[in-house]
C-alpha cells in the first residue's frame, strides 16, 4: 500500500517502499531471498541519500535484473568481473557511491580472481554478496558454495569432498586480506537476522562513505526453486545448515569503536 | 612544426593517448608492449589520471569497461595472448556500445608462439575477434609517428561510433625508434549523454547488453550493424608509387614499411611496382584495391603471417584480377630484399594463386 | 641522402646506446631515421645489435640486410654481420676483442680499431664503444662528432650527466683515430 493510500484510509504508515525500488512487480521465485536483498540495499542508499550518487555494477546471474528494481545508474558486467567494472567505475568516479551486486558463482568461481584483487587492492567499494549455494539463473547446477553432499544438477549424487572440494568460505577469504576493511557474514531468514543484515548494510556503506575502504558483506539466502524445496522449508535450510558451515558474524572491523 | 622526440613505438601510443585526453589506463604486463604500460605508470599520476596493473588481462579490460561507461576516455593495452583474453570484454563493450581503445602490438603464435613480429591476430582483430556478431574498427600504423597519430584517431572514432577501436601494430612497431612530431590535440570530445555518473538531475540509466525480451536483441543487432555500415566511410589507405605500376603490393603494417624500400628496389631495376598500404583493416579499403586491382591488373599481397588479409583482397577484388600472395611466418623479419625477390619470382610465375 | 649501418657486439657493451645516439643526432640535424634494437631470444644468444637507417625521406624497412656501414664489438659480430656489409661498404672492427680469424668481408674497407687502447688512452676504458662511434661517425660523414656531443645530455640518462666530457673525449679519439687511418679505408 502506498503512503498516499495509507493516508486516505486515515491508518498510520509504519513502513513503506523504499525510494530507490522501483515500483514493480518481483520476478523472483516464490521465497527467493532477491527481493529482500534488493530491499535492503535500496533502504541504504535512501538511509545516506545516495541515489544520485550511485553508479552499481551489475553481475551475471539472477542479480543481473538489479537495474529492473533499482532507480539508480547500473552497469551490466560480464560473468564474475563486477569487481574490475566495478574498481574502473570508482577510479574514474571516486566521489560516487560504487557497489557491486554478485552471487556465489559470479564471485567466488569465475571472478575469484577480481574479487580477491579488489579487496586487495583496498578499492573503496561495497560488495553485496548473495550466497545461495547454488548457481540459479542457468538452472541449479553446483556452485563453489554448495554444500556437501547438496544435489544439483551437475552433482546429481551429492558434493563430494573428494574431487569437488568443500564449499568456500568467501568472507573468511576475504578478511584475510589486508585491503578488506569490512568483511561480515549474514542471512535474512528471519527477523532477527533481518536485523542484524540492515545494520550490517548500513555500516558497509559508511565505510565506502566514509572512504574507509573495501566492504564486503556475505548474506545468505535461499534458492527454493534449485533447492526443490518449499519456501519456508529453504528459509529453515539457510539458518540452519547453512549458518552452520557458514557462521554469521563480523569477521573484519577494521573502524570499530575500540572498546576501553 | 611541433616538438620532434625520439621515442620507441610503444611510448609514442601512450603519448598519443594522454595527448588525446586518455587519463585511464588499465593493463597486465606483456612482451614486447611493457612500454605503454611502463609510461603510463609514470606519467598518468601526474596528471591526476590512474595507472592500475591488473591481476590479469580480463581485469583490465574490465576496469576500462567501467571506467569507459562513467563516459572518460580510456585504454588498455596488451599483445596477442593478451588480447585472446581481452576478447570477452570487447564483445561487451561492443555489445554495451561503450568507446574504449584497445591497443594490440602483436607477437607471434599460435599459443606461447614467441615475441617476434606478427601479423597473426589479422583475422582476430577484424572480424571482432570476441563472440557474438560484432566489428571493432581497427587501425594499423606502419611507423612510430603513426603509433601517435592514430591512437589519437582512435579515441576520436571510439566516441563517434560508441564503439571500441583497436590500434593494430606489432612487435617491430613496439620497439622501433623513431623521431615523432608531438602533434598538439586540439578537438574538443563529444559529450556523452549516455555516460554513467549518477542519477543527478535526470532519470536513472544503463548500460548492458543483455536482452531477452522478444525481439528486442534482433533490434539491437541491426542497430549494431547499421552502425558497422556507418563505419565503413572510415576506411583509409595510402599508395606509394602506385601511378604507373603493373603490379601493386597490398601489405599493412611492419610488413608495408619495409615493402616500401623493396618497391623502390624493384623500381630502381624497371620494374613498374607500387604499394597500396591499408590504414585501416576494419573496415577494409574495399574500394581502392578494387580501384588499384583495375588500375594495374594485378595485386600481390604481403603478410607476416600465413595469409589472412589477403582474403580480404581477394573478397574487394571479386575475382576480376590475379592476387598472388607471399607469407612469411614469424621466426625471422624478413628484408626489403627477400622481398623484392620473391615479388620478383610471383611476377615470373604469372597471375593468381 | 640514404645511410644504414649495423652496430653489433655483446649485450653490456653499449651497442644499443651507440645506435641510439647516433639517432638521436640525426633527428636533430633535421633527418628521417629509425633506430630498430634486436632484442629477446638472439640477445640472449650472447648479441645485440641495432639497424640505424637515416635519410632525408620518410625511412621505409628499419631491416637492413646489407649495410652500407658495420661496427661489429665481438667475434661472433664479426662473423655474422662482416660478410654482410656491402661491397664498397665500411667494416669498423674492434680489434680490441675480435679476433682476426673472424674478419670475413668483401668489402676491402676495413679499420680495425684498437678501442679498448685508445679508451684506456684518455683514462676511460668503459668507454670502448664511444671510441668506434667516434670513427663511425667520422668516416661516415653522415653526422658530424659535435653533433653527437650536443645529443649527449639528452640522450644520456640525467645519473650519467657528469660523464658526458668524457663521452665527448671519447667521441673525438675515435674520430680523430679514424682521421689519421682514413687513407687505409
Amino acid at each position: 500500500m502506498s503512503a498516499q493510500a495509507a493516508r486516505k484510509k486515515d491508518m498510520e504508515l509504519v513502513l513503506d517502499r523504499p525510494q530507490s525500488l522501483k515500483d514493480v512487480p518481483w520476478h523472483f521465485c516464490p521465497g527467493c531471498h532477491h527481493g529482500v536483498i534488493h530491499r535492503l540495499v535500496a533502504e541504504q542508499i535512501d538511509n545516506f541519500g545516495v541515489r544520485e550518487k550511485c553508479v552499481a555494477a551489475a553481475s551475471v546471474g539472477c542479480s543481473v535484473f538489479l537495474y529492473d528494481y533499482l532507480d539508480i545508474d547500473v552497469l551490466e558486467s560480464p560473468h564474475g568481473r563486477a569487481l574490475a567494472v566495478a574498481t574502473g567505475i570508482k577510479r574514474a568516479l571516486p566521489d560516487r557511491f560504487v557497489f557491486t551486486y554478485q552471487g556465489d558463482g559470479d564471485l567466488a568461481a569465475i571472478g575469484t580472481a577480481e574479487s580477491i584483487h579488489a579487496a586487495n587492492r583496498g578499492e573503496n567499494i561495497t560488495v553485496i554478496f548473495v550466497n545461495n549455494a547454488v548457481y540459479g539463473m542457468t538452472g541449479g547446477q553446483m556452485a563453489p558454495t554448495t554444500l556437501e553432499g547438496q544435489v544439483t544438477t551437475t552433482s546429481p549424487y551429492g558434493r563430494q569432498a573428494d574431487g569437488m572440494g568443500l564449499p568456500i568460505r568467501m568472507a573468511e577469504v576475504m578478511a584475510t586480506l589486508e585491503g578488506a576493511a569490512f568483511v561480515t557474514r549474514v542471512a535474512v531468514d528471519s527477523i532477527k537476522n533481518l536485523k542484524k543484515a540492515r545494520a550490517a548494510m548500513k555500516r558497509a556503506f559508511e565505510y565506502q562513505i566514509k572512504g574507509w575502504g573495501f566492504s564486503f558483506v556475505e548474506v545468505l539466502a535461499s534458492c527454493p526453486t534449485n533447492w526443490k524445496m518449499t519456501p519456508e522449508a529453504a528459509n529453515a535450510r539457510v539458518g540452519g545448515e547453512m549458518a552452520a558451515y557458514f557462521p554469521l558474524g563480523t569477521y573484519k572491523d577494521k573502524h570499530a569503536p575500540k572498546a576501553d | 612544426m611541433a616538438k620532434r622526440v625520439m621515442v620507441k613505438g610503444n611510448e609514442a601510443v601512450a603519448m598519443g593517448a594522454i595527448a588525446a585526453g586518455c587519463r585511464f589506463y588499465f593493463g597486465y604486463p606483456i612482451t614486447p608492449q611493457n612500454e605503454i604500460p611502463e609510461y603510463m605508470s609514470a606519467e598518468l599520476p601526474k596528471l591526476g589520471g590512474t595507472f592500475i596493473q591488473a591481476e590479469s588481462e580480463v581485469a583490465s579490460i574490465n576496469m576500462v569497461l567501467g571506467a569507459a561507461a562513467t563516459g572518460a576516455r580510456v585504454m588498455t593495452s596488451s599483445s596477442s595472448p593478451g588480447i585472446s583474453l581481452k576478447q570477452e570484454g570487447m564483445s561487451y563493450l561492443c555489445g554495451s556500445e561503450i568507446p574504449a581503445v584497445i591497443v594490440n602490438m602483436s607477437r607471434s603464435g599460435p599459443g606461447l608462439g614467441g615475441i617476434h613480429p606478427s601479423q597473426g591476430d589479422y583475422f582476430q582483430a577484424t572480424r571482432g575477434g570476441g563472440h557474438g556478431d560484432y566489428r571493432t574498427l581497427v587501425l594499423a600504423p606502419s611507423t612510430a609517428q603513426e603509433n601517435y597519430d592514430l591512437t589519437m584517431l582512435a579515441f576520436d572514432l571510439a566516441d563517434k561510433y560508441r564503439n571500441p577501436v583497436m590500434v593494430l601494430g606489432d612487435a617491430l612497431l613496439g620497439q622501433i625508434k623513431e623521431p615523432v612530431e608531438l602533434k598538439p590535440y586540439r578537438k574538443k570530445p563529444p559529450a556523452k549523454p549516455w555516460a554513467l555518473t549518477g542519477c543527478a538531475g535526470r532519470p536513472s540509466q544503463l548500460l548492458k547488453s543483455l536482452y531477452l525480451a522478444d525481439g528486442d536483441l534482433t533490434v539491437h543487432n541491426w542497430n549494431l550493424f547499421k552502425k558497422y555500415q556507418k563505419m565503413r566511410q572510415e576506411a583509409r589507405h595510402e599508395l606509394y608509387r602506385a601511378d604507373d605500376a603493373e603490379v601493386i603490393l597490398v601489405a599493412f603494417g611492419s610488413v608495408a614499411r619495409i615493402l616500401r624500400t623493396s618497391v623502390d628496389i624493384l623500381r630502381d631495376k624497371g620494374k613498374k611496382v607500387g604499394l597500396l598500404r591499408p590504414v585501416t583493416v576494419y573496415p577494409f579499403p574495399d574500394e581502392a584495391v578494387r580501384a588499384a586491382a583495375q588500375a594495374a591488373g594485378r595485386l600481390m599481397v604481403l603478410e607476416l603471417n600465413t595469409g589472412q588479409m589477403v582474403e580480404d583482397v581477394r573478397l574487394a577484388v571479386e575475382g576480376k584480377a590475379p592476387v598472388d600472395f607471399y607469407g612469411c611466418p614469424p621466426g625471422t623479419i624478413p628484408t626489403p630484399e627477400d622481398l623484392a625477390r620473391e615479388v620478383e619470382k610471383m611476377w615470373r610465375k604469372g597471375g593468381g594463386r | 641522402m640514404y645511410f644504414d649501418t649495423i652496430i653489433a657486439g655483446f649485450g653490456g657493451q653499449g651497442v644499443l646506446f651507440m645506435g641510439n645516439l647516433m639517432a638521436y643526432a640525426a633527428m636533430e640535424a633535421g633527418r628521417q631515421v629509425t633506430f630498430m634494437p634486436v632484442y629477446g631470444v638472439e640477445m640472449r644468444g650472447g648479441t645485440a645489435n641495432c639497424t640505424v637507417v637515416i635519410s632525408d625521406r620518410q625511412v621505409g624497412s628499419p631491416i637492413v640486410h646489407e649495410p652500407q656501414a658495420a661496427v661489429v664489438m665481438n667475434n661472433p659480430s664479426a662473423e655474422k654481420f662482416g660478410p654482410r656489409v656491402k661491397k664498397n661498404g665500411l667494416l669498423l672492427v674492434n680489434s680490441s676483442l675480435v679476433e682476426e680469424q673472424y674478419v670475413k668481408a668483401r668489402t676491402k674497407r676495413i679499420l680495425r680499431v684498437p678501442s679498448l687502447q685508445l679508451a684506456q688512452e684518455i683514462g676511460n676504458p668503459r668507454l670502448a664503444n664511444m671510441i668506434l662511434l667516434g670513427a663511425l661517425v667520422e668516416l661516415s660523414g653522415v653526422v658530424g662528432v659535435a653533433d653527437m656531443v650536443s645529443v649527449l645530455p639528452s640522450a644520456l640518462d640525467p645519473r650519467y650527466h657528469k660523464m658526458i666530457p668524457a663521452n665527448q673525449a671519447a667521441l673525438e679519439r675515435g674520430a680523430s683515430f679514424a682521421q689519421d687511418n682514413r687513407g687505409a679505408v
